[in-house]
């Protein structure tokens, strides 16, 4: 707070005498509403960790914030193995890992082609594309369940995989292709007289200068199927699918059955165990994925 | 660009288009077909003209399920960026200025990464936390935190309450995320104005107000549209936390849910297409509305 004494205007001439009190005031009222507001995020956060350690009476102890008697790992076990959360989660993984680049492929290709090249119905290709951002994605979730069906596509990783390319394009196809039409046309052209083919260009020119703008895209599209629920929760049913459930159906359905069993601390634990991943993967890559993330209102 | 332009091109957009076609633009135009039948999912499929419609027009539950949307609607926009646009301000501004640049509050790198946290959360796995949070009993974080003597909030499982609690996940989650778009945006506006205020006399509140807002508008017309749609949607929090889906006794029903219902636990699909062709027709009126109204005051940063 110290800095506050050197802003231009408390030295001024002419300012009141009471500009300074003010001012430091104000800096510590911010600070108690910003601390206010990391309480109010970080707490249920640290409550559910340390619920995760708790036996059943401590939890309906009504001390919500009172360290757990002992730090046991075995809920962590039981949440593993018993509650299935490591598969779901290797689940997850393995379907955003082939989505993510299968969208990021798919998606860039035809960016690319409706940015840079003339041709018939280039304009009604690319409308169609981003008038899928003016849908919400349920509304058309009972046709969808329809067409998943009859091409045998239900509760398969195949179509959750498709269903997740498919309804990432929009945004994906918009957002890149603005950003190919950004770039220069002078090393394309240098490229074509030294003979180099379309596809060549595509991937060893375009595709290394449009960097800046696939790591946004791709981190927008990691975020948005890491966190899907609605699609997984239509297309993953029918026989067998409970052991190909995605992450966020699984914690879900443990959440359901947690309560019939009266095991929260298990639930806690799986609980713990989704969010610490994301907590790591945001540690490393935090000024990443906020400019990723908000990459896309910005535009 | 002179030969194998056209293999080029047909070979870079068959299969994403043949993708978007068949999963996204099929479902959407079957979504206004099949609004017009009586079809449960399975066998015959029965034209029956506007029935559906007519049958949502008496149908209490949707009327419930679009008060509650348009509660969302109206009250999570205005109270994320509300909040969003003040921490934006406090970690960006507030500090007051230092050889020319302003600041923000000490430590406002620390705050920003902690306030956007939330964001990386699935909906679904919120939904589950606070669920928990909102536990009717001592096992509740809330009202393990009241004092001992207090009978316990039902809060979810409480008709008139049940519906703020999913408004207060919703900006619970969302308001970090607003933090740092407008951070980026105010980050964008030049120090100068700020500095010439400043000299002027400005007081910080005066600041915020009148170089602050005017020349942020169209980042926040645009979080006004995001926050509108997610008010549309809101169903892995409704699905998953609240009392009986969308319960107790519809107090929290939403559109979202209700098409889900019917297309999946009550074989209704044709209806939950006609309430889909609803949605669709409720968010192009919002989008359109937002850009309108809120279209003249903006200003160029």
């Amino acid at each position: 707070m110290t800095l506050v004494a050197d802003r231009p205007t408390t030295k001024s001439a002419g300012t009141k005498p009471s500009a300074k009190r003010d001012i430091n005031a104000f800096t510590g009222l911010a600070h108690v509403a910003l601390i206010a507001w990391a309480l109010v995020t970080a707490g249920p956060l640290i409550w559910v960790v340390l619920a995760s350690f708790k036996n059943n009476t401590e939890i309906f102890l009504g001390k919500p914030f009172a360290l757990p008697a002992s730090f046991s790992l075995s809920t962590y076990f039981d949440a593993w193995n018993e509650a299935h959360i490591g598969r779901y989660f290797f689940n997850s993984v393995i379907v955003v890992l082939v989505s993510t680049a299968g969208t990021m492929l798919f998606g860039s290709m035809a960016a690319y082609v409706l940015a840079r090249y003339r041709f018939r119905g280039n304009r009604f290709i690319y409308y169609m594309f981003v008038s899928g951002l003016a849908f919400p994605t349920f509304m058309a979730l009972a046709p969808l369940f329809y067409i998943l069906k009859n091409m045998g596509l239900l509760g398969s990783y195949t179509g959750l995989v498709l269903v997740y390319i498919a309804y990432s394009l929009p945004f994906t196809v918009f957002f890149l292709a603005a950003f190919f039409k950004s770039l220069p046309y002078e090393i394309e052209e240098a490229a074509t007289v030294d003979g180099a083919s379309h596809t060549r260009k595509f991937f060893q020119i375009m595709m290394p200068m449009a960097r800046s703008g696939l790591v946004s895209i791709t981190i927008f599209n990691i975020v948005g199927q890491w966190n899907q629920y609605l699609l997984p929760v239509v297309v993953m049913t029918g026989p067998g699918a409970e052991s190909k459930y995605l992450l966020t159906q699984g914690i879900a359905n443990i959440s359901t059955s947690a309560g019939y069993h009266a095991q929260w601390s298990t639930l806690f634990a799986a609980l713990t165990l989704s969010i610490l991943p994301m907590i790591v993967v945001y540690a490393i890559f935090q000024r990443q994925i906020q400019a990723g993330l908000t990459a896309g209102a910005v535009k | 660009m002179r030969h194998g332009k056209y293999p080029f091109i047909i070979g870079f957009l068959v299969v994403p288009v043949a993708l978007y076609v068949t999963f996204v633009v099929a479902a959407y135009l079957q979504t206004f077909q099949l609004s017009l039948t009586s079809w449960s999912g399975l066998g015959k499929i029965e034209y029956i003209g506007f029935d559906n419609f007519v049958k949502l027009w008496h149908d209490d539950t949707f009327w419930k399920s679009i008060k509650h949307n348009l509660f969302l609607l109206i009250l999570l926009p205005i109270i994320t960026i509300a909040i969003a646009l003040v921490f934006a301000f406090l970690l960006n501004v507030g500090g007051g200025h230092k050889g020319g640049q302003s600041r923000g509050v000490w430590g406002s790198k620390v705050y920003r990464i902690i306030f956007f946290f939330p964001q990386l959360l699935a909906l679904a796995i919120v939904a589950v936390i606070f669920g928990r949070v909102f536990g009717p009993d001592k096992s509740g974080m809330l009202n393990g935190l009241f004092p001992q003597s207090w009978s316990p909030w039902l809060f979810l499982a409480d008709e008139r309450y049940a519906m703020a609690c999913i408004l207060v996940v919703l900006i619970w989650q969302a308001v970090g995320f607003y933090v740092v778009l407008f951070s980026a945006g105010m980050g964008s506006i030049s120090d100068d104005i700020y500095e010439a205020a400043a000299l002027d006399g400005a007081t910080r509140f005066t600041l915020f107000f009148r170089i602050t807002i005017p020349l942020l508008w169209s980042t926040i017309q645009v979080a006004w549209v995001y926050l509108g749609i997610a008010a549309f949607d809101a169903f892995a929090l409704v699905n998953i936390m609240t009392v009986d889906r969308g319960g107790p006794n519809g107090a929290t029903s939403v559109l979202s849910l209700m098409i889900y219902r019917n297309a999946f636990d009550f074989s209704q699909a044709g209806y939950a297409c006609a309430l889909g062709v609803v949605l669709f027709f409720l968010t192009l009126t919002f989008a359109a509305l937002t850009l309108r109204v809120t279209r003249r005051d903006s200003v160029e940063a």
